[in-house]
C-alpha cells in the first residue's frame, strides 16, 4: 500500500489538527493550511513535489474552495483535490467537478471513507505521474535515436 | 440618485359609496336643473305674454258685449220715444203692448217702460210694479236725464228697493219734454258679466267710477285694496285695456285686468288667480319636475349600482391584497428561515465535523496499544473538552435560528430597533465572515422605539443586511447599519459598499419578483415585503445607489404612532446622507 501524501485545507483550526492527528496515525504524510492561499502557498513551496492530494473545505473565508481548487489545478495540474462541504448542493458539486475535483464528499464525513478515497486519489495520481513520466522518458529516447 | 416614485408609494383612499354617488347626481342633475330652469323660465315669460294677450282680447270683447247691450237698450228706448206720437206713448195700453214685444225679442232684459214729464211725474207706466204717477223729480237720475239727450244711470236701488238700472231719451213735442224710461233688468245684466269665467278663479265683475259695484262679483273683493284703491283714486289709469299684478283677499297672487265701459264711467273688472291663469306653465313645470325626478332618479340608480358594484370590488381587491399581503410577508418570512436554515446547516456541520473527528480520535486511542498511558489519557481529555465546546458552538446556532422562528407574532408592540439590529446581526455573522464583509454599526444609543410588528422588523432588517452583504462582490466590503431620530421619526440606515443598482433597476426593486440574482437564489419577494411591512408600519422606505459606489437604504418609521396606518411626517421623507 502506498504512503499518500494529503494537504488538509479548512478554516476550522480544530477539525484541521484532530484530523491531522488521525492521518498521521494512519501512516498518513500530512501538511495542513487554514485558508487557500496559505494552501496555494504551501504547494508553491516544498509541498507540491510531495502532495498527492488536497483535502479542500469549500467554505472558506477569503479565497474560498471553488477559487482555491482552481489556482491549485492551473498550478499543479496532477495533484488531485477531494472537496469537503457542510453543505453539498448539486450546484457547487458540479462546480467542483468541472474544475477537476477528484470526488466530493459531506461533512462530517467517515475517516475510513476519506481513507478510502484518499488512497484511490493518491494512487491515480502516481499512475498518471508515472505515466508523464513514462511519456518524458520515450520522448528523450526518441530524440536520442536509441 | 434616488428614486422618489418607489418612495411616494401609497395606498390612495377609496372613494365611498356615498360620495361617489353624490358626485354622479351632481354631474347628471345639474346640467339638468339649470337647463330646466332656464327653459321654464324663458317659458313662463313667453307663456304670461300669451296669457295677458288673450286676456286684453277676452276683455276687449266683454267690454264690447257689454257696451253694445247698453247702447242696443239705449237705442231701443229711442227708437220707441221717437216713433211714436206722444198721445199714444202717454197710453199705458200701448206701452204694455210695446213692453211685451221688446220682453219677447230680449229675453226679459227690459222691467219696465215708462213716460215722466217735466214735474218728475211718471204719467204712463209698463211693468211689474204699481208706479203710475210716481214722482220722480228728487231722484237722483232725473236732473240728468233732462240735461241729456239720453242717459244711462248707475245701478240703484230706488223706490222700488231693488237693484236695477235706468236707460233714458228725451222727446220733445212743442215746448214740452218728455222722458222715456226703461228700467233694464238687472239679474238679466248680472248674469251677462258674471258669465265671464276663465279657469278656475277668473271672475268679472263692473264697478262705476265712484266704487259703486254695478254686477255682482263671483267672489268677494275688495276696493279698497291694490290694485282697486289705485285705479279708484286716479293713482293708476285704465283708460284703456290695463293689466296689473296683486293680490286677492286670500293673498294669492292673482291678475287684474280692467277695460273702460260706458265712456270710462264704468269698469269691467276681471279678476283671476297668476297660478290659475298661467295654469299651462305650472302643468309645463310639473311635467318637468316629473321628468326631472325620472331621470334623476334613473341617474341615481345607476349611479348607485355602479358605484356601489365599483366599491365592492374595490373592498373585495382591498381584502384580497390583504390577504395577499399577509401571506406574501408570511412566505417571505418562511424563505428567509429556510434560506436562514440552509446556511446554518452548513454551519452546525463544521462543529459536528468537529466533533466527530474528536470522538473519532477518542476512538482510534481507545485501540491503541496502551490506551491508558497518561499521554492518552490527556489527550482524550481534551477531545472530550473540544466535543463539549463544539456541541455548545451547535447549541447557540440552532438557538438563533429557532428564535427568529419562532417569532411569528405580527402583533404591534414597542420594539427597540437597535436590539433587533443586534440580533439580525448576529444571523448574519457567518455569512459575513465567509463573505469577507465587514459590518459596523452606528446606533444611536437613546432611540424612541417604534411601534411594529417585533418579526416584519426583524425580516426587515434581516432582508436588507443580507441583500448589502450580497451587493458586495469584491473581499473587504462594509455594511453600515445606522440608527438615529429625525424628528418624528425613527431612521434605520443599511449603507453597502457594494456594486450599486443600475439607475434602471432602481424604480423596479420594491417591485414583487423582482430580482437580478441568478434563478433559484433570490425570490425576488424580499424587498417588496420590507415594502410592505415598512409602509404597514406607516413608514417609508427610499433607496439611493450609485454603482460600483454602494447602495443605501433609508427606513424611516413614525416615531410611537397610535395605529401603524398614520399619515407619514414629511419629514421622514429625507434621504439618507
Ligand atoms: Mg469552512
Amino acid at each position: 500500500m502506498i504512503e499518500p501524501s494529503v494537504l488538509v485545507v479548512d478554516d476550522e483550526v480544530q477539525f484541521v489538527k484532530t484530523l491531522v492527528k488521525r492521518l498521521v496515525k494512519r501512516g498518513v504524510k500530512v501538511d495542513s493550511a487554514h485558508s487557500g492561499q496559505q494552501a496555494l502557498d504551501t504547494l508553491a513551496g516544498s509541498g507540491a513535489t510531495r502532495t498527492d492530494v488536497v483535502i479542500l473545505d469549500v467554505k472558506m473565508p477569503g479565497m474560498d474552495g471553488l477559487e482555491t481548487l482552481a489556482a491549485i489545478k492551473e498550478a499543479h495540474p496532477l495533484i488531485e483535490v477531494i472537496m469537503l462541504t457542510g453543505h453539498a448542493t448539486v450546484e457547487s458539486a458540479i462546480e467542483g467537478m468541472k474544475h477537476g475535483a477528484y470526488d466530493y464528499l459531506m461533512k462530517p464525513c467517515d475517516l475510513d471513507v476519506l481513507m478510502n478515497k484518499l488512497n484511490q486519489a493518491a494512487v491515480k495520481k502516481r499512475e498518471h505521474e508515472a505515466k508523464i513520466l513514462e511519456a518524458r522518458a520515450t520522448l528523450i529516447a526518441l530524440r536520442r535515436g536509441d | 440618485m434616488t428614486s422618489p416614485d418607489t418612495a411616494e408609494r401609497s395606498n390612495p383612499p377609496r372613494p365611498r359609496v356615498r360620495t361617489v354617488v353624490i358626485g354622479l347626481a351632481l354631474i347628471v342633475l345639474a346640467p339638468l336643473v339649470i337647463t330646466g330652469a332656464i327653459n321654464l323660465q324663458q317659458f313662463q315669460v313667453v307663456y304670461r305674454n300669451k296669457v295677458e294677450s288673450e286676456l286684453t282680447v277676452m276683455i276687449e270683447r266683454q267690454s264690447f258685449i257689454v257696451d253694445s247691450f247698453i247702447a242696443d237698450r239705449l237705442s231701443d228706448v229711442r227708437i220707441i220715444a221717437r216713433e211714436h206720437p206722444i198721445e199714444r206713448l202717454r197710453d199705458p195700453d200701448f206701452l204694455r203692448q210695446v213692453l211685451n214685444l221688446m220682453r219677447e225679442e230680449y229675453h226679459g232684459a227690459f222691467v219696465d217702460l215708462g213716460v215722466v214729464n217735466e214735474d218728475g211725474i211718471q204719467i204712463a207706466y209698463a211693468g211689474p210694479f204699481n208706479l203710475e204717477k210716481a214722482d220722480y223729480s228728487s231722484a237722483p237720475w232725473f236732473e240728468l236725464a233732462f240735461s241729456k239727450e239720453s242717459y244711462v244711470s248707475n245701478v240703484f236701488a230706488g223706490l222700488r228697493g231693488t237693484p236695477h238700472f235706468i236707460v233714458t231719451t228725451q222727446r220733445r213735442v212743442g215746448d214740452e219734454t218728455y222722458i222715456v224710461k226703461a228700467t233694464i233688468d238687472f239679474e238679466y245684466f248680472n248674469a251677462l258679466v258674471e258669465g265671464i269665467r276663465i279657469g278656475d278663479t277668473g271672475f268679472a265683475f263692473i264697478i262705476s267710477r265712484d266704487g259703486k259695484f254695478q254686477t255682482n262679483p263671483r267672489f268677494e273683493v275688495s276696493l279698497n285694496r291694490s290694485p282697486y284703491a289705485e285705479i279708484l283714486d286716479g293713482t293708476m289709469h285704465a283708460d284703456r285695456i290695463f293689466i296689473a299684478d296683486g293680490k286677492d283677499l286670500l293673498s294669492r297672487p292673482s291678475i287684474f285686468t280692467f277695460a273702460p265701459l260706458k265712456q270710462g264711467r264704468w269698469l269691467l273688472c276681471y279678476q283671476q288667480e297668476t297660478a290659475d291663469a298661467l295654469d299651462e306653465v305650472r302643468k309645463m313645470v310639473r311635467l318637468a319636475i316629473v321628468a326631472l325626478l325620472v331621470v334623476a332618479t334613473g341617474a341615481l340608480a345607476v349611479g348607485y349600482f355602479v358605484s356601489g358594484n365599483l366599491a365592492s370590488r374595490l373592498a373585495e381587491a382591498d381584502r384580497e391584497r390583504t390577504v395577499m399581503t399577509h401571506q406574501v410577508i408570511e412566505t417571505g418570512r418562511l424563505a428567509s428561515i429556510g434560506e436562514l436554515a440552509a446556511g446554518i446547516a452548513h454551519e452546525i456541520n463544521n462543529p459536528v465535523a468537529i466533533m466527530v473527528q474528536e470522538a473519532g480520535w477518542i476512538d482510534d486511542l481507545l485501540h491503541d496499544d496502551n490506551p491508558t498511558s497518561a499521554e492518552n489519557l490527556v489527550e482524550i481529555e481534551r477531545a472530550v473538552g473540544q466535543i463539549r465546546t463544539q456541541g455548545d458552538r451547535c447549541k447557540e446556532i440552532t438557538y438563533k435560528l429557532l428564535s427568529f422562528a419562532r417569532k411569528t407574532d405580527p402583533s404591534v408592540r414597542a420594539v427597540a430597533l437597535n436590539d433587533m439590529v443586534g440580533e439580525v446581526i448576529g444571523l448574519t455573522s457567518q455569512k459575513t465572515r465567509y463573505a469577507n464583509v465587514q459590518i459596523v454599526t452606528e446606533l444611536s444609543p437613546d432611540l424612541p422605539e417604534i411601534q411594529a410588528s417585533p418579526t416584519e422588523i426583524q425580516q426587515v432588517l434581516l432582508n436588507l443586511v443580507n441583500n448589502a452583504i450580497d451587493a458586495i462582490d469584491k473581499p473587504g466590503g462594509t455594511v453600515t447599519v445606522v440608527t438615529r431620530a429625525e424628528g418624528h421619526a425613527v431612521v434605520l440606515e443599511v449603507r453597502d459598499t457594494g456594486a450599486g443598482i443600475p439607475e434602471a433597476n432602481l424604480a423596479r426593486i420594491f417591485d414583487p419578483f423582482f430580482t437580478t440574482k441568478p434563478v433559484g437564489q433570490g425570490t425576488g419577494l424580499g424587498l417588496s415585503i420590507c415594502y410592505g411591512i415598512v409602509e404597514k408600519a406607516g413608514g417609508t422606505i427610499t433607496v439611493e445607489s450609485e454603482v460600483e459606489q454602494g447602495t443605501t437604504f433609508t427606513v424611516s418609521f413614525p416615531r410611537e404612532s397610535p395605529k401603524p396606518a398614520q399619515p407619514i411626517d414629511p419629514t421622514s421623507e429625507r434621504e439618507g446622507p
